[in-house]
């Protein structure tokens, strides 16, 4: 196991005027690892996702990652050009609502390619046949490869947001609720590849839900977080098994068991 | 500590405190104190209710302590580790490699074959898949499942055979600790005696392993040492 944390988050808060979005937030993330963000709506665990992720701007506090060359800057000291390769190739960012982080009127094979012009492939053929690639793994037929994804069910958007995240071998994933909008039979087949190719690419992920099942399946480590503050974190089986604070013994207590 | 135990429990306290009962404080063990050492079967003894299966849960670092330290000889290190620090990392290490678990109950995943299920531990440490699902199906097959629900996710297997899918993901690795908790509760008397056999192969290998028994046969075919919990009991005491 790595013995340097990929992600490093010290003391951040982030607040909206007076209204304290999240505060006192700390936790480290290393390489290969999924850590799950867990609380229900308005415990402000979307708003801290934003800003470990430069998507928003932070109060106070450090975050911190580790370049590809070692270098590990708080991630205000970037850059424009350096901020934008982390955000177009080195992370993922995937959205509850895939419409979000799709663009829906190219063909998902352009959806695809994108991210890896943006890193500088120009071949074609090459360029094609790795979007093809991707479709496959992400269980869409090659010959959907010139559809848009206004043609395709919620369940494949999903996954084609997998793929266009994926393919330019990113380090670090963010994930939003990434199963919230799908059926039940859809969701498991979303987690399951998620779950095998979290694993075989080795990423560190951090993965926001309030679904802990889903957290059971995906994380080694889990925070819960209420009143935009974390209240316990540790390993998932033991935070789910022996929940220690009132508030998670209340999440815990609250799905039905199965 | 004896020198050489893999495992060693000292002064280990839990209790839980139930805060959607304005803060009810259920003690369940106080000062659980013991060593396993190679080719030893340390069974948990004692009455429903008195603490082995919490006991075990704290041994694999599930449930957290109160106080008290769990002692794992760290296979690559040859050191003690402390797993009830609790720590995240530390413990994922020791489970992956130094502790292994057999829980009572699978908890399937959704679209994961019976095969891939039990072959995980193997390829998790870095073993090439080919081989350990070959070995997969060995270490199925002993336990007579048969092989047309190998491909089959476990969800829908019945509870004897979803057992004998947790007991090979258990025995397939070479964890020098292995912790058992009732194995055989739902298994007939022919499978019984196979995992009866692949516990004693385990113990000749020098394999250290802390178990829970119901079932007398079982016990007196495997225990080399019976630890009575109700002496760690806190609820007497309470």
């Amino acid at each position: 196991m790595s013995s340097e944390p990929i992600l490093s988050v010290r003391n951040l808060e982030r607040r909206y005027g007076s209204f304290i979005g999240c505060t006192d937030i700390s936790f480290d993330v290393w390489p290969g690892e999924v850590v799950a963000i867990v609380g229900e709506s308005g415990s402000g665990k979307t708003t801290m996702l934003n800003c470990i992720s430069a998507r928003m701007e932070r109060s106070g506090g450090e975050i911190r990652y580790r370049m590809r060359d070692g270098r590990f800057p708080d991630l205000n000291e970037l850059g424009e050009a350096e901020r934008r390769f982390l955000m177009r190739t080195d992370w993922g960012f995937v959205h509850q609502n895939p419409a979000d982080g799709l663009r829906m009127r190219v063909s998902a094979g352009a959806n695809v390619s994108e991210r890896l012009m943006a890193v500088g492939q120009r071949h074609y053929g090459d360029i094609r046949q790795t979007a093809s690639d991707w479709l496959e793994r992400v269980e869409i037929a090659a010959i959907r490869i010139d559809d848009k994804p206004v043609a395709f069910s919620g369940g494949m958007r999903q996954r084609l947001q997998i793929a266009r995240n994926l393919v330019t071998h990113p380090r670090l994933i963010f994930m939003d609720e990434p199963t919230g909008g799908l059926d039940v039979s859809v969701q498991a087949r979303v987690l399951d590849l998620l779950r095998m190719l979290v694993a075989e690419l080795e990423l560190a992920v951090v993965i926001v839900t309030h679904d802990l099942a889903v957290a059971r399946l995906l994380s080694q480590r889990m925070i819960v977080m209420k009143d935009g503050r974390i209240v316990e974190q540790g390993l998932t089986d033991r935070v789910l098994d022996d929940p220690l604070h009132p508030y998670t013994q209340l999440l815990v207590a609250s799905i039905p068991e199965s | 500590m004896t020198t050489d135990a893999l495992l060693s429990v000292g002064g280990v306290a839990k209790s839980f405190t139930m805060h959607l009962r304005d803060g009810l404080r259920l003690p369940v063990v106080a000062n659980v104190t013991f060593d396993v050492r190679p080719g030893e079967c340390v069974v948990l003894g004692g009455p429903s209710g008195v603490g082995k299966s919490s006991i075990l849960r704290m041994v694999y670092g599930n449930y957290a302590v109160d106080a008290g330290q769990i002692l794992v000889r760290d296979r690559h290190s040859g050191e003690m580790a402390d797993l009830a620090i609790g720590e995240p990392r530390m413990v994922l290490d020791l489970r992956r490699d130094s502790i292994g678990y057999v829980s009572q109950f699978l908890r399937a995943v959704p679209r994961v074959s019976a095969l891939d299920v039990v072959a995980e531990p193997l390829v998790a440490r870095g073993a090439d898949r080919g081989q350990a699902t070959k070995r997969a199906a060995e270490m199925l097959e002993r336990l007579n499942l048969p092989s047309a629900l190998f491909s089959l996710p476990p969800a829908t297997f019945s509870g004897g055979e979803k057992q004998r899918v947790n007991i090979a993901r258990g025995f397939i690795t070479d964890h020098p600790v292995l912790l058992l908790d009732e194995p055989t509760a739902s298994l007939d008397a022919a499978n019984r005696d196979v995992v009866v056999s692949m516990i004693g192969e385990k113990l000749a290998v020098g394999t250290a392993i802390l178990g829970i028994f119901h079932d007398i046969p079982v016990r007196e075919a495997v225990a080399t040492r019976i630890i009575d919990v109700s002496a760690f009991s806190a609820r007497a005491a309470a």
